[in-house]
């Protein structure tokens, strides 16, 4: 399909491949470690690579909304939890459960079948980066123009999800029964 | 850029998402995992949109979506998290066995 080699890769891979480490391996700390805010924490590290990710996939739009919801809004929700459950701050050794040796070989073996169809699926993929295909200007007028209905769907999901929480979490509420 | 490097990069992420969903007793560790696993697809949707130049941009908009739904998803499993611990003083997953086999 295409005469591009794997070898020497360009600048672009090298850095997204740098970038995918730091995810991979963050992600790694969040599902092993043994503090519960560091795991939030290497969160954030996770989710700031692959918005670094994103940027080199010329999807810059998506990278900022990365960092503002998922780094700004959903970490700080997951370390609100943490607090109000009252969890251990510092270490503590009961986080895994019984079934680790059977949870590390279900994910390996997932691992090795999706990478292994990925690359004999898209051995010879090659995508060429150009930029502007995910600035703001372009992402904006595809949603307003194009993804209006699914737009609106999902505020009112949101709006829904919003009142379920509220409704879930006030205690003064009682059912009718 | 190579389809192949995010490709596997997404499948990694994925499969360490399920470990920590598999693995963890905390429900919050659990939910963390999930959202480890969304951003895989996300990386994925991102990665094939730019390779087919899709005119709808359907992938990039798709990953706004899932943001979306991600955040409202945690919103209210955090809710619901809540809500089990001022109920059962307990937020382990192995210790919620009411609805178990004996």
């Amino acid at each position: 399909m295409s005469g591009v080699g794997f070898w020497p890769p360009s600048t672009l891979e090298v850095v997204f491949l740098l970038l995918g480490l730091v995810a991979v391996g963050s992600a790694l700390m969040v599902v092993t470690t043994k503090q519960l805010v560091h795991a939030a924490l290497w969160l954030v590290v996770c989710f700031g690579a692959l918005a670094g990710c994103y940027l080199v996939l010329t999807a810059e739009f998506v990278a900022w909304v990365q960092v503002l919801i998922y780094v700004g809004a959903v970490v700080v929700l997951l370390l609100f939890g943490i607090m109000l459950t009252r969890a251990p701050i510092g270490r503590s050794d009961d986080l895994d459960s019984g079934n680790r040796v059977a949870a590390a070989v279900v994910a390996v073996a997932t691992a090795g079948v999706l990478v292994s169809v990925v690359v004999g699926g898209f051995q010879h993929a090659y995508a060429d980066l150009q930029p502007g295909a995910g600035s703001a200007e372009t992402l904006g007028a595809s949603i307003f123009r194009n993804w209006v209905l699914p737009f609106e769907a999902l505020s009112v999901l949101l709006l829904a999800a919003l009142i379920g929480a509220i409704v879930l979490s006030r205690t003064d509420i009682k059912g009718r029964g | 850029m190579h389809v192949v490097y995010p490709a596997v990069v997404a499948a990694l992420l994925f499969s360490i998402g399920v470990y920590g969903v598999l693995a963890r007793r905390n429900t919050i560790l659990v939910l963390m995992s999930v959202e480890l696993m969304l951003n895989a697809v996300n990386l994925n949707l991102i990665a094939f949109d730019v390779w087919l130049r899709d005119v709808l941009h359907s992938g990039q908009v798709l990953t706004l979506f899932v943001i979306v739904i991600a955040a409202a998803e945690v919103g209210i499993g955090l809710a619901i998290v809540l809500a089990v611990f001022r109920t059962r003083k307990a937020i382990e997953l192995d210790r919620l066995r009411d609805l178990g086999e004996p």
